[in-house]
């Protein structure tokens, strides 16, 4: 393990800035619903590509991060991201070699997970969501899914991240 | 490293562990404040660049304005001032009279609020609860809970105040209630958020109540949170109901919430004599 050289800390931590930036990023109020989950993407590409140093704990740092930034219940991001990271080093040898759609399928299914424990939480605490749009983030999720990857793989192989 | 051993799983129970307590401690108590405030100044630079290109545009449309459309407005606010001056004269003589009269009521002098103006940052919080992020905080003695007011009315109020920005709540938030009063009667409700920023929902108004499309709601001020007196919403929809206990009435708010770029933060000033009859109150308990 020694022998591996670890470089490009800093993409990963800009990669995952970046993401923050487009998290609160002003959209107009109708788009809103729909914004896809940045920093959850940006941590599932990491575990996938390198889950040996992006895992639960970086993934819970930028959940608290996120939860600070959108003024949510401190813990409820963290925990949701830390568990999507958990499944995401798990399945990441079967998820990498997957074509690119049923990727999407995966990214879909977690990040409505990490959704899932979100609405749980915010309903135990008495601030549930009453709309459907509430699963909006997971579709679009899924969606943008294939240039996130494709971005973050070339900006990977580009700054020699390993 | 340790991505699929003994020592992950370890880890991944803690970080859950943590992240329950984490929740729990943040609901109910107030020892968390601190670290939101620590990590809040860490993630202040994003939400100033977030907020920076509406900034910046506004800036940019306020430096390149043509003299003439400066002349123009200049003389727009002349006329406003003037418009605005005179009112304040009726205004003084009738606080002045207000003042005068309570005091032989030897009821408590009420004065004049402390205000401070606060801009909103162009940051997206969550799109499910009615929040904005202002640009004053700790430095400015911004205080969890202080009334928020924009030109036309009640704006919200603050729910999370750190060193440098805090977070508001807009009174249309699910979450938020707030005490008010009939201007025209004084007949007493709770303004209830429903989610949409048009609209607020008076709780428990009896159907036979004295209350009116057109309405206007002020501040009651008997939460303790709000000063009485500022402008909330006009009723907008009165249904009485005879199989329900209570009518459906609803209110649209006067604040501007959807397009207000500059609110004020209101501080409440105690007079004295408020302040001793707090005490004894506090003395009369023990």
């Amino acid at each position: 393990m020694a022998e591996i050289k670890k470089q490009g800390a800093k993409v990963i931590y800009a990669t995952l800035i970046i993401a923050l930036f487009f998290t609160v990023f002003p959209l107009p109020e109708w788009l809103r619903p729909f914004r896809p989950e940045w920093v959850t993407l940006t941590i599932i590409y990491w575990c996938l590509a390198l889950p040996s140093r992006v895992n639960i704990g970086i993934a819970w740092i930028m959940g608290l991060t996120v939860d600070v930034l959108t003024g949510t219940l401190l813990g409820q991001h963290a925990l949701a991201m830390a568990i999507v990271a958990f499944f995401t080093v798990r399945l990441h040898k079967q998820i990498r070699v997957y074509p690119l759609w049923q990727q999407s399928l995966s990214v879909f299914t977690l990040v409505a997970l990490g959704q899932l424990l979100v609405v749980w939480i915010r309903g135990i605490a008495g601030d549930s969501p009453d709309s459907w749009l509430y699963w909006g983030p997971s579709i679009t999720s899924a969606l943008i899914w294939p240039v996130v990857f494709l971005f973050l793989r070339d900006i990977r192989r580009k700054f020699r991240v390993s | 490293m340790f991505a699929y051993g003994q020592a992950a799983g370890l880890r991944f129970a803690l970080l859950i562990f943590f992240s329950l307590a984490l929740m729990a401690v943040d609901h109910r108590m107030h020892y968390l404040d601190n670290v939101r405030a620590g990590i809040s100044i860490v993630v202040y630079p994003i939400q100033y660049l977030v907020s920076f290109p509406s900034s910046a545009t506004s800036w940019l449309g306020e430096n390149l304005e043509s003299r003439e459309e400066l002349l123009e407005d200049n003389e727009k606010l002349h006329s406003q001032n003037a418009f605005l001056q005179a009112q304040m004269q009726k205004y003084v003589s009738l606080e002045i009279e207000n003042m005068r009269l309570r005091r032989l009521l030897d009821a408590s002098e009420r004065l004049t609020d402390r205000v401070l103006t606060a801009e909103l940052m162009a940051v997206d919080l969550d799109p499910f609860s009615h929040k904005v992020l202002v640009n004053k905080g700790l430095r400015h003695e911004v205080y969890k809970g202080q009334p928020i007011l924009d030109a036309a009315g009640v704006y919200g109020q603050v729910v999370q105040v750190n060193p440098i920005v805090s977070s508001v709540m807009l009174l249309t938030d699910p979450g938020h209630a707030l005490p008010v009063q009939v201007n025209r009667n004084g007949l007493r409700t709770i303004a209830g958020g429903t989610g949409s920023t048009s609209e607020l929902n008076l709780l428990h108004v009896p159907n036979n109540a004295d209350i009116k499309v057109g309405d206007t709601l002020v501040t009651s001020g008997l939460g303790g949170v709000f000063p009485s007196g500022y402008p909330v919403a006009t009723v907008i929809v009165v249904e009485p109901d005879p199989s329900q206990p209570f009518a459906v009435v609803k209110a649209t708010p006067q604040a501007d919430l959807e397009s207000s770029r500059e609110v004020l933060l209101v501080w409440k000033e105690i007079s004295e004599q408020e302040k001793a009859l707090a005490n004894t109150k506090k003395e009369n308990r023990k």
